[in-house]
């Protein structure tokens, strides 16, 4: 037990393990903001996990052709952004079930990434590499939380900046109340003259602009490649994460945060050679993110109308 | 823009939604073999060829439509029933596993069962694993009020190191060269072929005789009614007295077993053993294949065709032609999507302008 003990504290009082732990979190900090965007405007989003896929492999494949790191973030971005704009158009416009329309975006970016990945490389084996973001080293000379910031790339900073911003911007500003109310009680916010459907198509467009965003930080930041798995469910780990932060900004950074410290230590234990077989503590993250949603489920005050279709004159 | 609901069903209008969807997915869909850099119109013909243009293409066809009859069963009886069974994928890995480790008994001393007893429970097995892994997701919606799209997401993930642990430990083949597959299956517990020289099984024919009994079911029995019901409207379904939480916890239970089967005729009808990329996303497909039905049971027998014949004329397609064959998973998912819009058209009008 003490032995156990030593250990963790040893572990939680490392820089390398907050390195660790801050790189994991980003792209759930990133996917995370994005759903929470979409669920606030009233729309469940589960094109994620393939919006996740289409950052990566547009991001990559921009810097691939020479673009450079932040022209290819903005090129994930853009690319999260058309599937938003296709999935608001479904779902908002058209009012189709915002389940399966999800999934619809989901298979549909997944294997056009898939697709378009072997029509450009048609022959390759090993995948393509590029010179992806260096870490931040100038930063080391900050007291305490230097040599772990100096572990990171800007996209990470990026990721932790954007939580206040949100929560600035759904709290403080006329267009976060907007957002907000027609997430709440459309017909209300109507009355009060917001245009819904327009607020709710621009939600789900800037929340999928994240969801890109959080797929090339895999591409341009963790690694330098672009693999057919490597979003992994990380996608539906933030869908979970949502509800776990109970739809605010920051509880959805520390819930990332949360849920990448023990995926770190999991990582650790793993390479420390336990006794259990590897794919165990592999199951771990997925596990721990139903237990996230079994806890909170009785608390979790969704946006009333999420998932509810707004027509226009109707009820 | 706006949304009229329309004042009468038409029937026509739902039996030509399918066919309109697919049509303008394949339109869609020309674009990018064009980029691809392929001729469109060999192309398709290609993959037609591929799917049905001989005895052996046919029978590939009816092979891979298979398992995508049972997941798209299991799919489209959860939805009945706002049930939104999405793990499909890891019940499918569950269902071959149980079965490879009830027909793996076959033999040893402690369970000298007559073959035929054997073979039944080795599908009972599949069965309830696959309903068993659903169980979970669908008592916490009922009990918690957790989504069950997420939980049955992550399950699958969860299902698939359960087997990739199982095929590293207890069921590993220890003649298989170190590669993780499970132990063969005594080959007298394999399904029969049902064409010569094919690799068509009486798997189909299980799959066939589900469907036409899961139609039966919804169409004729009280469930069959408290399913529609339930899923129509619950609060009203509760109200009337009927049973909303036994009924979906069933319905959790017959979907699950389903996609569990397809797991079993996966393992007794084809491979013999399970290995971790045993099935190329069929529970994910299941979803499209009940849509395209428009969740009728019978109807998911010709929508899954039309993914199974996708599928193998596109592997086919692409040793010719060179067009990737992701082509047919863009395909599939183009067809989910225009499917959801020609659905809604056949409730709704469009208006342009303002009211």
């Amino acid at each position: 037990m003490m032995d156990f003990l030593t250990t963790l504290f040893d572990m939680l009082g490392s820089a390398s393990f907050w390195v660790a732990t801050l790189r994991v979190a980003t792209p759930l900090i990133l996917g995370t903001l994005g759903v929470l965007i979409c669920e606030r405007a009233g729309v469940l989003n589960l094109g994620i996990e393939g919006i996740m896929v289409a950052g990566a492999f547009t991001g990559w494949l921009a810097v691939f052709n020479g673009a450079d790191l932040w022209t290819g973030v903005l090129v994930a971005g853009l690319v999260g952004g058309v599937f938003g704009l296709l999935h608001a158009i479904l779902t908002v416009w058209l009012t189709v079930s915002q389940h399966v329309a999800g999934l619809g975006v989901t298979l549909l970016a997944t294997s056009l990434s898939a697709f378009a990945y072997r029509v450009s490389f048609p022959q390759v084996s090993t995948p393509p590499t590029i010179e992806a973001f260096a870490p931040l080293e100038g930063l080391a000379g900050l007291p305490l939380i230097g040599p772990v910031l100096a572990g990171q790339t800007a996209l990470t900073l990026l990721a932790i900046v954007l939580v206040p911003a949100i929560a600035y911007l759904l709290y403080r500003t006329p267009m976060g109340l907007a957002l907000r109310m027609v997430g709440e009680n459309p017909a209300a916010a109507e009355g009060q003259g917001v245009d819904v459907i327009a607020v709710r198509t621009g939600a789900v467009i800037a929340g999928s602009m994240l969801m890109g965003l959080a797929g090339a930080f895999l591409t341009l930041s963790a690694f330098n490649a672009f693999f057919f798995n490597m979003i992994n469910g990380r996608g539906w780990i933030c869908v979970a994460l949502v509800v776990f932060a109970s739809w605010r900004p920051g509880k959805a950074l520390l819930g990332a945060v949360l849920f990448a410290a023990f995926d770190a230590a999991q990582l650790r234990l793993q390479q420390a050679g336990g006794a259990l077989p590897y794919q165990i503590y592999l199951m771990l993250p997925y596990l721990l993110s139903i237990l996230a949603l079994i806890v909170m489920a009785r608390r979790a005050a969704y946006p009333q109308a999420l998932m509810k279709p707004y027509r226009k004159g109707e009820r | 823009m706006r949304l009229e609901s329309r004042s009468e069903y038409s029937r026509r209008a739902m039996l030509l939604a399918p066919i309109v969807a697919v049509l303008v997915t394949l339109g869609v869909c020309a674009l990018l073999v064009a980029w691809a850099g392929a001729p469109v119109g060999q192309t398709y013909a290609l993959l037609f060829d591929g799917a049905f243009g001989s005895r052996f293409a046919f029978a590939e066809t009816l092979t891979r439509a298979t398992p995508l009859i049972l997941t798209g069963l299991a799919a489209a009886v959860a939805f009945r029933a706002r049930l939104f069974n999405i793990g499909a994928e890891g019940q499918l890995y569950l269902g071959a596993l149980a079965a490879v480790a009830v027909g793996g008994m076959h033999g040893g001393s402690t369970f000298d069962l007559p073959l035929p007893l054997l073979s039944a429970l080795m599908i009972a097995a599949g069965a309830a694993a696959g309903a068993l892994w659903l169980l979970g997701p669908a008592w916490m919606k009922l009990k918690l009020g957790v989504d069950e799209v997420v939980t049955t997401l992550l399950l699958n993930f969860v299902a698939l190191l359960l087997v990739s642990m199982m095929l590293d430990g207890p069921m590993k083949d220890p003649l298989a060269m170190g590669w993780p597959q499970s132990v063969a299956l005594d080959p007298e517990l394999e399904f029969s072929r049902l064409i010569e020289r094919s690799r068509v099984h009486t798997g189909l024919l299980m799959a066939f005789g589900l469907a036409i009994l899961m139609w039966l079911i919804e169409r004729f029995t009280t469930f069959g009614f408290a399913l529609r019901a339930v899923g129509a409207n619950n609060r009203a379904a509760a109200f009337a007295g009927l049973p909303v939480g036994r009924t979906v916890l069933l319905c959790a239970l017959l979907s699950g077993a389903l996609a569990g089967l397809a797991g079993v005729g996966e393992v007794a009808g084809r491979a013999s053993y399970v290995t971790t990329d045993m099935s190329p996303g069929y529970g994910y497909a299941g979803i499209v294949i009940a849509m395209l039905a428009a969740l009728h049971p019978l109807g998911v027998l010709l929508a899954a065709l039309f993914v199974a014949a996708v599928q193998v004329g596109a592997d086919s397609m692409s040793r010719v032609v060179g067009v990737p064959n992701f082509i047919a998973d863009v395909i599939v998912a183009t067809a989910l999507l225009t499917m959801l819009v020609a659905t809604l058209l056949t409730r709704y009008r469009i208006r342009w302008g303002r009211a």
